[in-house]
């Protein structure tokens, strides 16, 4: 077991020695984001030039759903939130931090990327995992 | 090329069958197609068998193994929501190019009840209601709120479509539910993923449907030009990149771009159509899909539930049959049964959902994932 939080994403970085991000993988010919490490860019079809770069913690929501039935025990009511960050990356999260009730939801409003506990879910080795979640920009 | 003409289709009436086998489903909607146009399976030269929850297990065989084993080529396919489209797509190509006269493609499913869909999945932890949800309710709730983040789209309008289809689902006694449900309690009833109550959901049911298709030449032989219903177009398309493919399945590209293809082959317009059955797998969906088949300019679709435009009776009636939300949407079968609602219907057939006059109606589906079918079908005589 590690006494370090693991990343809940391959694509959240935990450096030693500084803040927690989300890494993206850029592609070098038409500037494509994804999240997630790979070698070909599924827009344009290019290989071998991906390249890293670290994610905005800045952006905006663009669509969003109140969840209020899921699978047994995972707790409800959340907000599932779709945001586009600042340099064109989109991620899919939870919006906390503000009503689960659509008359508190704007679209486009601004949104932060903050880093956190896994709401206390471990692995079966007992491993505890930082995740990310969007709250509202002040 | 031969044309390729539907001569005989029907579908079973949807419900739960745990009692039955997949093959045992599949094969009742064989031989009520079969009886539709008086062949049998001795005439047939090929299957095309779509199924989901049992890809792997050669339904398609067992099938024959129900109802007569012949030797024949069977090809067994699976697409997500697509499947049964793609399946009479494969019959549909197979005739087009002459490679048989007359061949049988069924979509049937068995399905539990509940929740699909989930995100997550991988080692480590859960990542359902962490980040985000990846329940189909919550993933086509965001695509709803995608359009009403564009076009104003409301909740109410939303729900109106679950009135509707419920609705055109009283007339149609092979639908799993005959009940009206008025719009206070579309929106009363249980939030599943705002803005999608459960009323809003498709029905997971057991279900199967079954077309033949036949060359012009053996459909003329046989003498069933009278009722067959002629393939315009049958167009598959898979999605195109988008940027927010990575976490927003992406359902319109794949619809706007088999709806372009489609037209084209047909040589038609969106304006020449009648009747429409397209994947109502949420209400939200539906409402995105009157703008992605070009039934009204872009954003429009609030204004076309809200004017009647799209009922029984309206400009151009969607979901008559009572759509996935009350006739049921056994994944498989979903893509044939729409092609025998729109062949019930111009063939005049279709009892009090009868869409008058009808003469062109076209059929559409989405594999989440995604796949999207669309046929455009006629009468001819």
């Amino acid at each position: 077991m590690s006494d370090q939080p693991l990343p809940v994403v391959d694509y959240m970085k935990i450096p030693d020695d500084g803040d927690p991000y989300l890494e993206g993988h850029k592609c070098g010919k038409c500037d494509a984001i994804y999240l997630g490490e790979r070698s070909i860019c599924s827009k344009c079809g290019v290989r071998d030039q991906m390249g890293t770069t670290k994610l905005s913690t800045q952006g905006n929501l663009y669509s969003y759903a109140i969840v209020h039935r899921s699978f047994p025990g995972i707790e409800v009511p959340y907000i599932s939130a779709v945001v586009d960050l600042d340099d064109g990356a989109t991620l899919k999260g939870n919006l906390i931090n503000v009503d689960p009730d659509p008359e508190k939801i704007e679209f486009g409003m601004p949104i932060e990327v903050i880093f956190a506990d896994a709401l206390g879910r471990k692995d079966s080795d007992g491993n505890s995992y930082l995740s990310y979640f969007f709250q509202p920009r002040s | 090329m031969t044309d390729a003409y539907v001569v005989g289709v029907d579908m079973i009436k949807f419900g739960r069958f745990p009692e039955k086998t997949v093959p045992q489903i599949g094969s009742e909607a064989i031989l009520m197609a079969l009886d539709d146009c008086g062949l049998t399976i001795h005439d047939m030269q090929a299957l095309y068998c779509g199924n989901l929850g049992q890809a792997s297990g050669m339904v398609g065989q067992r099938i024959l193994h129900e109802i007569g084993q012949t030797g024949i080529a069977v090809v067994n396919v699976a697409n997500a929501c697509a499947t049964g489209a793609t399946a009479f797509r494969e019959a549909w190509t197979a005739v087009k190019a002459g490679l048989y006269d007359c061949v049988l493609a069924v979509g049937v499913e068995q399905m539990g009840k509940g929740l699909l869909g989930g995100a997550g999945g991988g080692s480590g932890i859960s990542k359902e209601g962490l980040l985000g949800s990846g329940t189909m309710p919550a993933v086509f709730a965001e695509a709803g709120m995608e359009h009403a983040n564009k076009y104003g789209t409301t909740f109410e309008q939303f729900a109106k479509v679950s009135v509707k289809n419920h609705h055109h689902s009283t007339m149609n006694p092979k639908a799993m539910y005959q009940i009206e449900t008025p719009l206070e309690t579309v929106m009363n009833s249980e939030m599943i993923s705002y803005p999608n109550t459960k009323l809003m959901c498709s029905v997971n049911v057991d279900g199967s449907a079954a077309a033949v298709i036949c060359s012009e030449k053996k459909t003329k032989e046989l003498g069933l030009m009278n009722r067959a219903i002629k393939v315009r177009a049958s167009i598959l398309t898979s999605d195109p990149w988008q940027e927010r493919d990575l976490v927003m399945p992406d359902v319109n590209s794949c619809t706007r771009k088999a709806a372009k293809e489609a037209y084209e082959m047909a040589g038609l317009g969106a304006e020449d159509i009648d009747l429409v059955e397209l994947h109502d797998c949420f209400a939200t969906a539906e409402i995105l899909h009157y703008d992605n088949l070009g039934l009204c300019e872009d954003g429009g679709a609030g204004r076309l539930i809200d004017d009647g435009d799209v009922a029984l009776g309206g400009r151009i009636p969607v979901n008559v049959s009572g759509g996935l939300l009350s006739k049921g949407h056994p994944l498989g079968a979903t893509g044939i049964a729409n092609i025998y609602e729109v062949s019930t219907h111009l063939r005049g057939e279709a009892g009090g959902r009868q869409v008058e006059g009808a003469r062109i109606g076209l059929t559409h589906v989405i594999g989440l994932g995604s796949a999207c079918g669309i046929h455009i079908l006629e009468k001819v005589s």
